[in-house]
């Protein structure tokens, strides 16, 4: 055997501890403060204890907190998951709030007009999210147009066939379909129960699967990961065609919850929101890295800001310069943060 | 052609190649490949034998990261057959050429820095227990077959991209080791390198080399370190291979002087062109 040995870098050093043995305590602090999500675990902590203790009595009742985490997070979170999966490809998916807007249209054709009954109804509009994830990863991956124009393109295109088809009207929900709908989204809490198992089935997809592992891989070094002899292409389909099909999801939970189909419902909004919990969250924009942990506590921060904002009672007009305000803030304390934490490891 | 080597036999730990008659591991029989008009490998023959170093030297642009290319199965030849053990292979995708014991080395290594370093070396073969990963199973293979090759790094959960130059090329050299590889496929791997990161790549091949079961094929650009490490070298030229001698019947000067021969000749055509163009 040979004699191959290098110096360790300094960067992968195990840090020092500091100031004598570490108590269970700072031990503990110690693992929190290694992880990625700690940042965004502690701008969401600040938020909820600010509005929970300046606003306690309306903020801390339990139906704003099924407002907060089932209306207002969980579709955040869903679509975020699958955000999440597709940034860490380097790509983007903006059209996945007009699969949103369609696939409740979708179930509504179908049950009304062509007597599909309920359940088959539902899964073909789910079904869809499928066939419109498709169509963006043929666009993107086969024929190799950017995702950015792709879904700009494809999220048109089903926003004008919501309208066409809806003529703009709102539909209402059948009697039939009132009984799914509960637990899809209709009950108080089921939304967010949809949520937290999804975030958590994205998060063992992610960390603990092959899946998981080829979309780093792909978004990291695709050209490397080709060479492993990964099929990237594949890859970027199933996170398409998994987006869409949440966003689907979301659409319909939407039109349970609110018990009414809205040709208003959905667009870029639910898109940006995901997009922007990720990133909060710790996921990078360019590819390569991202966790659903984080999507998940982002979707909190961006949920209680938009619900604490609410519940302060500021005004509809200058809501939304607070609501930015406050995103930049949020990012910028846990962009220092994780600046502080990486000077502490090395 | 010059005999083949006799390689020291030494208790296998990888490979197990079986040589054909001729006493090859892997024959290269005419392979061309053009990329629309351009002729990027003409009518090319190679063979390596087992345990064998072959270095393939040539300029840029000979067609040397092409011909690797198509050996690995990442692009297929116009024309021509690959010999693997004495049977005719034709691989649709490294998966196929590895899965059939050729594992290749790229330039750019293919390791994905934000993954960790048994994450590199088990990619695109994990162990799973209920389609999740092992990873504390793979973690541990990792450090032995590590520490098996000589190869130390400060740990296996590291990400790569914390990792030195040579520490990189190590864990990718080791990668394509520790996968059963009978032909292993280095596509320069000495290159952007410091002398002591470069001494530990040598050093890890001259060990597989003492091992004798795996057949190595090095693109290098440094003659001394070729004739160093390998034991035949062979030079390719505008897509051909114009030269094959074993290392010990040739000399830095014999291919210095092919090399200058060659920028000699291409500096005459340019400049009959130029005086084509001004007449």
């Amino acid at each position: 055997m040979s004699d191959v040995t290098e110096r360790t870098p300094k960067t992968a050093s195990p840090p020092p501890p500091a100031g004598g043995a570490p108590g269970p305590l700072r031990a503990g602090l110690g693992v929190l403060a290694r992880q990625r999500e700690a940042t965004v675990f502690v701008v969401a902590l600040v938020l909820v204890l600010y509005f929970g203790i300046r606003y306690n009595s309306t903020f801390v009742s339990s139906t704003n907190l099924s407002n907060l985490l089932s209306e207002t997070a969980a579709p955040i979170i869903i679509i975020a998951c699958g955000e999440v999966f597709l940034l860490i490809c380097g790509e983007i998916d903006l059209s996945v709030g007009f699969v949103y807007m369609f696939a409740p249209f979708l179930m509504h054709y179908l049950v009304d007009f062509y007597g599909v009954p309920v359940y088959p109804a539902i899964i073909l509009s789910l079904a869809f999210g499928l066939v419109a994830g498709w169509a963006n990863g043929f666009l993107t991956v086969t024929m190799g147009l950017p995702s950015f124009i792709t879904t700009l393109g494809t999220g048109f295109i089903l926003w004008g066939l919501t309208l066409t088809t809806s003529h703009a009207y709102p539909a209402t929900i059948a009697p039939s379909e009132i009984g799914p709908g509960r637990w899809i989204g209709a009950a108080p809490w089921s939304q967010f129960i949809w949520a937290v198992c999804i975030a958590a089935f994205f998060f063992v997809l992610l960390n603990r699967t092959r899946w998981g592992l080829y979309t780093i891989a792909t978004g990291g070094n695709q050209l490397g990961a080709r060479e492993a002899g990964i099929k990237t292409g594949r890859i970027k389909y199933g996170a398409f065609m998994m987006t869409a099909v949440l966003g689907a999801l979301c659409g319909l939970q939407n039109a349970f919850y609110t018990n009414t189909i809205d040709p208003s419902a959905g667009g870029y909004q639910p898109m940006f929101y995901a997009v922007t919990a990720a990133v909060i969250g710790g996921t990078a924009m360019l590819g390569g890295s991202g966790t659903i942990l984080g999507a998940f506590l982002g979707s909190i921060v961006l949920a209680t800001l938009i619900n604490g904002l609410n519940v302060a009672g500021i005004s509809a007009n200058p809501l939304n310069i607070v609501f930015g305000a406050a995103i930049l803030l949020s990012m910028i304390a846990n962009v220092r943060l994780a600046r502080l934490r990486a000077s502490g490891r090395n | 052609m010059s005999a083949e080597p006799t390689p020291t036999p030494t208790p296998a730990t990888t490979g197990g190649a079986v040589a054909d008659a001729q006493g090859d591991v892997l024959r290269v029989e005419h392979i061309s490949k053009r990329f629309g008009p351009v002729r990027a490998l003409h009518d090319v023959n190679l063979h390596v034998g087992k345990g064998e170093v072959l270095g393939l030297l040539g300029d840029n642009g000979a067609g040397k990261s092409t011909l690797i290319k198509i050996i690995c199965g990442f692009q297929p030849p116009s024309s021509g057959k690959i010999i693997l053990e004495g049977k005719e292979v034709s691989f649709r995708t490294v998966d196929e050429a590895r899965a059939a014991g050729i594992d290749t080395v790229y330039q750019d290594l293919a390791l994905i820095n934000e993954l960790t370093v048994y994450q590199n070396m088990f990619l695109n073969r994990e162990r799973t227990r209920f389609r999740l990963l092992s990873n504390r199973s793979m973690k541990r293979t990792t450090q032995e077959q590590l520490d098996r090759i000589g190869v130390n790094i400060p740990s296996v959960d590291a990400a790569v991209a914390q990792l030195s130059g040579g520490q990189r090329q190590a864990i990718a050299v080791a990668r394509a080791v520790t996968s059963n590889a009978k032909v292993l496929l280095l596509d320069e791997p000495l290159a952007a390198m410091g002398a002591k990161e470069g001494a530990m790549i040598l050093e890890l091949v001259k060990d597989l080399k003492r091992q004798g079961e795996v057949s190595m094929i090095l693109i290098m650009h440094n003659y001394g370190q070729a004739l160093e490490v390998c034991d035949r070298i062979n030079l390719l030229q505008h897509g051909e291979i114009t030269f094959d001698k074993m290392a010990g019947d040739t000399s830095i000067t014999e291919l210095n002087d092919i090399v200058i021969e060659e920028y000699r000749r291409a500096l005459q055509e340019r400049q009959q062109q130029e005086g084509q163009q001004a007449s």
